[in-house]
């Protein structure tokens, strides 16, 4: 398919260096629609401001009137799944609130996909044949930074796999087990882990602890993990997918047990997605996934910080 | 008190009693996990540096810092005692906390004190100062062998480059941010 290169039209010299990337980045959008529509999957668009979010422990969404901004579009397009809907995607902006930094910023773009009769598995392949695509669309390599050598360097397109127990036993001082026990889990993931992970492949680190997984569905042949995967690149944490648990009793008791947390740590409890508890027992077996939009174009560009590739960060607003 | 929230570069904050400046600082957030703010920050008064990684609910002492202007009034072992003229108040600093500051402060200079409580930490002095050689080689008139400075010691002991015309007893002044011969003070 012939396809108009728009970013490498017009001479780059005249261009400032965010204004290239935001080029890129259309480029890059672009692209992502392609590889699914050309795939069977549907576009979708579902509201943003919705009654309930699913209740997480570490995520806080914004009010809007009595209502939320979506922290992401997982609840209404999982209900899509109860409704019939076979393989979905969509391209979103998702909000959630305190969350600044090189790599955060608090209304992001949330690329998420669903597939129905498949599992996380079927998800990382779908990762692997994405990054692909999109390299091949934008012609170029995905440059990778290293923070060690501060340097770019080419993805590597063979991915790894390591499962979280594993990583932990061989990048950690402790278990896996005993990280979730003692509370140390995410500061280990952060500061022993993730630095340990190859840079220059993607990884999909996988079988995250039961406890780390509100709505995946556990392996049915150890159910102290769950079949969630992270994806990282570069350093980065690209996505987050799972096999989704489609029990509504299970669901709810964990959403009790996450406003619980909340309570626990002194944050407000957030009302259930009643409407979603409600329809979630004709949910097909399904997997989904949610992959930071910025952040790939961040790759894609070789940019250092999130900021270099939206048009506005709130701070200039 | 700050929280977490207010952490960024340049912050300045007490830890076990003593005041840090933050120099680096990352918010990180593992998929689905906790917030967390790592930092980097230099002690102000011994200039370690130490990380930290914080989560959301933490909170600091802000440092109490106070910048006060001071005359200096002399020196005795390793103390430099300094007196606020408005209160007549005296603070003494230890010899290691005033770095560089040493080579040029001469009685009377007036300077700004940086206190941390009723302690004092750090020194900043004007950017220039003038001070009186004391020592250095006669200038050897038709001298041509292209040597363009000489070495010179004024009344602070401290030893410097300055230009061959320079001599001893004349006034010079010195850049204290780099410790570099300025001027000659002319009379």
């Amino acid at each position: 398919m012939a396809r108009p290169f728009l970013f490498k039209m017009i001479p780059t010299i005249y261009m400032s260096d965010n204004i290239k990337k935001l080029r890129q980045r259309a480029v890059i959008i672009q692209s992502i629609r392609e590889f699914f529509t050309s795939r069977g999957f549907l576009e979708v668009e579902t509201p943003l401001r919705i009654p309930a979010n699913a209740p997480e422990e570490h995520i806080d969404p914004y009010c809007s009137g009595d209502w939320y901004l979506h922290t992401s579009p997982e609840i209404c397009m999982k209900r899509l799944l109860c409704r019939g809907y076979d393989n979905i995607f969509q391209i979103c902006r998702c909000w959630r609130s305190g969350e600044r930094g090189r790599k955060h910023i608090p209304e992001f773009t949330i690329l998420e996909w669903y597939r129905t009769n498949s599992d996380y598995n079927d998800l990382m392949k779908d990762c692997e044949d994405l990054l692909g695509w999109i390299s091949s669309v934008c012609n170029k390599e995905i440059q990778l930074f290293s923070s060690k050598s501060s340097q770019f360097t080419t993805m590597n397109r063979k991915v790894t796999r390591i499962t979280v127990q594993e990583a932990f036993h061989r990048f950690s001082a402790i278990e896996m087990e005993v990280a979730v026990r003692s509370g140390s889990f995410d500061e280990i993931m952060v500061t022993n882990i993730e630095p340990a992970l190859p840079g220059d492949v993607p990884v999909f680190l996988l079988d995250y602890p039961a406890e780390m997984a509100a709505l995946a569905r556990l392996k049915p042949d150890n159910l102290n993990v769950a079949e969630r995967f992270e994806l990282y690149l570069g350093g980065l944490e690209l996505a987050n997918g799972f096999s989704e648990l489609n029990d509504p009793a299970e669901q709810r008791a964990r959403f009790v047990e996450a406003n619980y947390k909340r309570s626990q740590a002194g944050l407000v409890a957030l009302p259930l997605p009643e409407a979603f508890l409600d329809e979630l027992a004709a949910m097909q077996p399904s997997a989904g996934i949610a992959l930071g939009v910025d952040r790939l174009v961040m790759l894609m560009t070789g940019a250092e910080k999130i900021d270099d590739v939206i048009a506005f960060t709130p701070e200039e607003l | 008190m700050y929280s977490v929230a207010d952490l960024k570069k340049g912050l300045k904050l007490t830890l076990d009693g003593a005041p840090y400046i933050v120099i680096a600082f990352d918010f990180v957030k593992p998929g689905k996990g906790q917030a967390l703010y790592r930092t980097k920050m230099r002690n102000m008064i011994n200039g370690t540096i130490l990380d930290r990684t914080y989560r959301s609910g933490e909170t600091f002492e802000q440092a109490s810092l106070d910048e006060r202007q001071m005359e200096y009034l002399y020196k005795e072992d390793t103390h430099y005692t300094f007196m606020d003229q408005q209160t007549y108040e005296q603070v003494v600093m230890e010899e290691d906390a005033m770095g560089d500051a040493k080579n040029f402060l001469l009685e009377n200079l007036k300077v700004d004190v940086l206190l941390f409580g009723e302690k004092a930490i750090g020194v900043t002095l004007p950017n220039f100062v003038n001070l009186r050689v004391i020592q250095t080689d006669p200038w050897a008139k038709g001298d041509t062998s292209g040597n363009d400075s000489k070495p010179a010691t004024v009344e602070t002991g401290y030893l410097l480059r300055v230009p061959p015309f320079i001599e001893e007893g004349e006034l010079i002044t010195i850049d204290t941010r780099n410790g570099e011969y300025s001027t000659r003070v002319k009379g």
